[in-house]
């Protein structure tokens, strides 16, 4: 690749604190490509496109922009310098409509009426060349993810954006979305334009990019040639150790009915029916996985099924018996005293508290346990021997029960979280998204660890949104779309293009 | 008989418009800065600070336009003092609130009863120093023509300029709160701060400008309690209004002209107030003032109970911007 790079930063340096983000960075990025930077979570990705953007001032280094340094303090200078991007958390004013967010920043006068016309003019054509529909009036907030990541993405082309720089685009989209976004980037790109995706997904980096600059913990390990690369060797360098990718699991051999849903609604506190009519099963010795776009109800649902959340309509059997109605005094209690195990999404809102010790967050939920403490009293030293245990069982690392559970890394959180359920022997193990912001060691780790929980005969419920998790982990798998099944599927007929359909709400269940 | 009830309606309403103006400029006041992301308590303190700054300097040099400069100066150094406590400092905005109000009990007196040694109060201001009502152009020439002439010499003419004022400020309010490109961002860094950032506008500096706006409406606000309504500053005069403002700004749903809207209720039930105290109601009798005085405020928790629905806040009202989270 010849030519002044698009975007060059030089010893670029960031320390948040006591943690280094980036240390010392060096990235070209050569005009007119699609270059890729993948690294695991927490590998300072996010940071130094930050830099780039002006959202976060580096300690030390330079960027330039054509060749030309500039100096990015804020985004206000990134914008100028032609550099737009996408955030993975998007940044939209929810009340607003399209046009507005547009707008917002690039209003074209003191009112609003004259730069409203010319964005609307202007805003058709761009959504036309780069087929990019999106209703300009509709409220964000009633737009779904696709769209509105359309608008982040008119949004910096609105401002005149060269280099375009997409953080984790993928995360929230069908493959078809996906798709459709690659070959917008291709197109841009074969515009002599430029694109940094950020991602850590290995496989799209293979699809997508030209060039992939590869990090981890807050250096540049490598700078490679796709084409002359391979998953593997991205994966490596990316965890500095091998790591094996695929799940080796044997064929399930499902047993008994362990959970049965009949018909489970829910309705929302702003009056939104979120689960509309849910029926499935789960056996022994199996896992169940339910794919779907974030967002059309899977959180609702096991939060439902671990008695959080309560019913507008349908009734969860366990072993056959009606559980206590979810969102009751007591139903959490009760679903942990039949051995219902509940690792939820979110773990810093609802699988731990943060502040606490991890032996507090290790027994959190079964902190009325026998072993724990006599009376309204709690045993420090019982606390700190059982949390001794899961951390030696679960490779939780550093071993340090006293310490508070936030200074753990998320795989590390997780695993705690995962071994304080496990450890309990569940008949059922409901799970969400367990490896979401979690290290590819980890990843590892926890996937296993869930497959040897199957291979024991029990039955476990996996709700996630990435679709390789998916695939890799579940026997059979189901499909939610706006809170209904839209389709089940045994895994040997599952294919990424059919789930995607039914993920989009496209296709009639299988 | 029908002339006679014309004359009473036209005098309540009247009386409703004069009582509503403080609550109109505070709950406008009030929307530009949760509009902004700052939860504002301390509309009541600098409502009060502004009205002793007014009757004080309007005192001093005999001209109510200084009064209401120094009003509008007082009430903006206090809205800094809140913005630097919640926006450059990430401070509670509540506790800031709360403190500009004490601070502005207490100081006022205090500084009352060293400048004027009227037990807490200023002087009563002559005339001259205060805004007086004004006569409208043939508002006397019409006053005999029966109800448009009637209502227009009773209740449109016969104000003083702030109620003009706050009457213009109206429009040109909700104006720049939907139709100008401050305005967007105003509402934009109320609801996600974080687009307002990415969008490369400094979020600071547009809180601080929605607290200088905030500021200057408290001003005149407090200025009208005390140089032009009333004639002296007395201690706590401002007497929850600020409260009461930002009931209304709620009820309103931090829309313009909801929120005046509201204020004209909360004004109408305390200008029927007025005009019940020591009135004999059939069947029950003379109501207690105390119970009579009472029914804005009782009002407004009615209100604010049940009647509002949701209400939904600018979704980054109260919460310090921090660029990390």
């Amino acid at each position: 690749m010849e030519g002044v790079p698009a975007l060059a930063l030089a010893g670029v340096d960031k320390s948040f604190g006591a943690v280094h983000a980036n240390r010392a960075i060096d990235l070209s990025v050569a005009q007119g490509s699609i270059h890729g930077i993948v690294g695991e979570n927490g590998a300072g990705k996010s940071t130094l496109m930050g830099i780039a953007y002006g959202y976060y001032r580096p300690d030390a280094g330079t960027i330039r922009v054509d060749g030309r340094v500039v100096e990015i303090s804020e985004p206000q200078d990134a914008i100028r310098a032609g550099i737009g991007m996408v955030h993975q958390h998007f940044m939209l004013v929810e009340t607003f409509t399209v046009l507005e967010n547009i707008l917002l920043g690039a209003e074209g006068g003191a009112l609003l009426a004259r730069g409203e016309a010319e964005a609307r003019a202007g805003l058709a054509r761009l959504m036309a060349e780069y087929a990019l529909e999106v209703d300009l009036d509709a409220r964000v907030a009633d737009l779904d993810v696709g769209a509105q990541q359309r608008v982040e993405i008119l949004k910096a082309l609105w401002r005149g954006a060269r280099i375009l720089i997409l953080d984790e685009p993928t995360a929230v989209l069908t493959p078809q979305e996906t798709d459709r976004l690659f070959a917008l980037l291709a197109k841009w790109r074969d515009q002599g334009r430029t694109v940094l995706l950020i991602t850590h997904k290995l496989r799209e980096i293979l699809a997508i990019t030209d060039r992939v600059t590869v990090m981890r913990r807050g250096a540049v390990v490598a700078t490679l040639e796709t084409a002359r690369t391979s998953q593997a060797e991205l994966a490596e360098l990316m965890v500095g150790r091998r790591v094996l990718l695929k799940v080796d699991k044997r064929a399930a051999v499902p047993g008994a009915e362990i959970l049965r849903a009949e018909g489970l609604r829910h309705v929302d506190a702003r009056g939104i029916e979120r689960l509309r009519g849910i029926s499935f099963a789960v056996h022994a010795g199996e896992i169940v996985g339910i794919a779907g776009v974030a967002g059309n109800g899977q959180s609702e649902l096991i939060e439902a099924l671990a008695g959080l959340k309560p019913l507008a309509g349908g009734r969860i059997l366990f072993k056959g018996a009606p559980v206590d109605p979810p969102g009751s005094a007591d139903a959490c209690r009760s679903a942990r005293a039949r051995r219902i195990a509940h690792v939820p999404e979110d773990r810093l809102r609802m699988g731990l508290v943060a502040s606490f010790a991890a032996r507090e967050s290790a027994i959190l939920g079964y902190h009325d346990d026998a072993d724990l403490g006599s009376g309204p009293f709690l045993d420090p030293d019982a606390t700190r021997t059982r949390t001794n245990r899961l951390m030696e069982a679960f490779d939780v690392r550093p071993r340090l029960p006293e310490l508070r559970s936030a200074n753990f890394s998320g795989g590390n959180q997780q695993k705690l979280v995962l071994g304080r359920e496990i450890d309990r022997d569940p008949e059922l193990l409901i799970v969400g998204q367990p490896t979401r912001g979690v290290d590819i060691g980890a990843i590892e780790f926890i996937h296993r660890r869930l497959v040897d929980l199957r291979d024991a005969g029990k039955a476990i419920l996996l709700v996630s949104c990435e679709l390789d998790e998916i695939l890799s982990l579940a026997d059979r798998i189901l499909v939610m779309f706006d809170g209904r099944i839209a389709g089940e599927l045994p895994r040997a007929a599952a294919d990424e293009r059919q789930l995607g359909l039914l993920m989009a709400g496209v296709a009639a269940a299988a | 008989m029908i002339d006679d009830a014309l004359a009473q309606a036209v005098s309540l309403l009247a009386s409703t418009v004069r009582l509503a103006v403080p609550l109109v400029l505070a709950s406008l006041a009030g929307l530009f800065a949760e509009r902004s992301g700052v939860v504002d308590i301390g509309l009541e303190g600098k409502m009060l600070s502004g009205a002793f700054a007014a009757a004080s300097v309007a005192h001093l040099s005999g001209s109510p336009w200084a009064g209401l400069a120094a009003a509008i100066a007082v009430s903006i150094a206090l809205a800094m003092v809140h913005a630097y406590a919640c926006i450059t400092q990430r401070g509670n905005q509540v506790v800031a609130g709360m403190a500009i109000n004490v601070l502005a009990v207490g100081l006022t007196v205090v500084l009352a009863y060293a400048w004027f040694n009227e037990g807490g109060n200023t002087p009563a201001l002559p005339d001259p120093a205060r805004f007086k009502a004004i006569v409208l152009p043939l508002a006397r020439a019409l006053a005999d023509v029966p109800v448009l002439g009637r209502v227009y010499a009773g209740l449109v003419s016969g104000h003083n300029v702030i109620v003009y004022m706050t009457v213009a400020l109206i429009p040109v309010v909700s104006f720049a709160v939907f139709r100008t490109r401050f305005g967007l961002r105003l509402r934009a860094v109320g609801e996600n701060p974080h687009a307002v950032d990415t969008a490369g506008i400094s979020v600071a500096a547009l809180r601080y400008r929605a607290m200088v706006a905030c500021g200057t409406l408290c001003g005149i606000a407090g200025a009208y309690l005390s140089i032009a309504q009333g004639a002296a500053f007395q201690r706590e005069m401002t007497a929850g209004r600020g409260f009461l403002a930002l009931a209304a700004l709620i009820f309103g749903k931090w829309m313009p002209v909801p929120a005046v809207l509201a204020c004209l209720l909360f004004a109408f039930a305390d200008a029927v107030q007025g005009r019940l105290q020591g009135v004999s109601l059939p069947g029950i009798g003379v109501v207690p003032v105390q119970a009579i005085q009472a029914l804005p405020y009782l009002l407004t928790v009615l209100l604010l109970a049940g009647f509002v629905g949701r209400a939904v806040a600018p979704k980054a009202s109260g919460i310090p911007y921090n660029k990390e989270k």
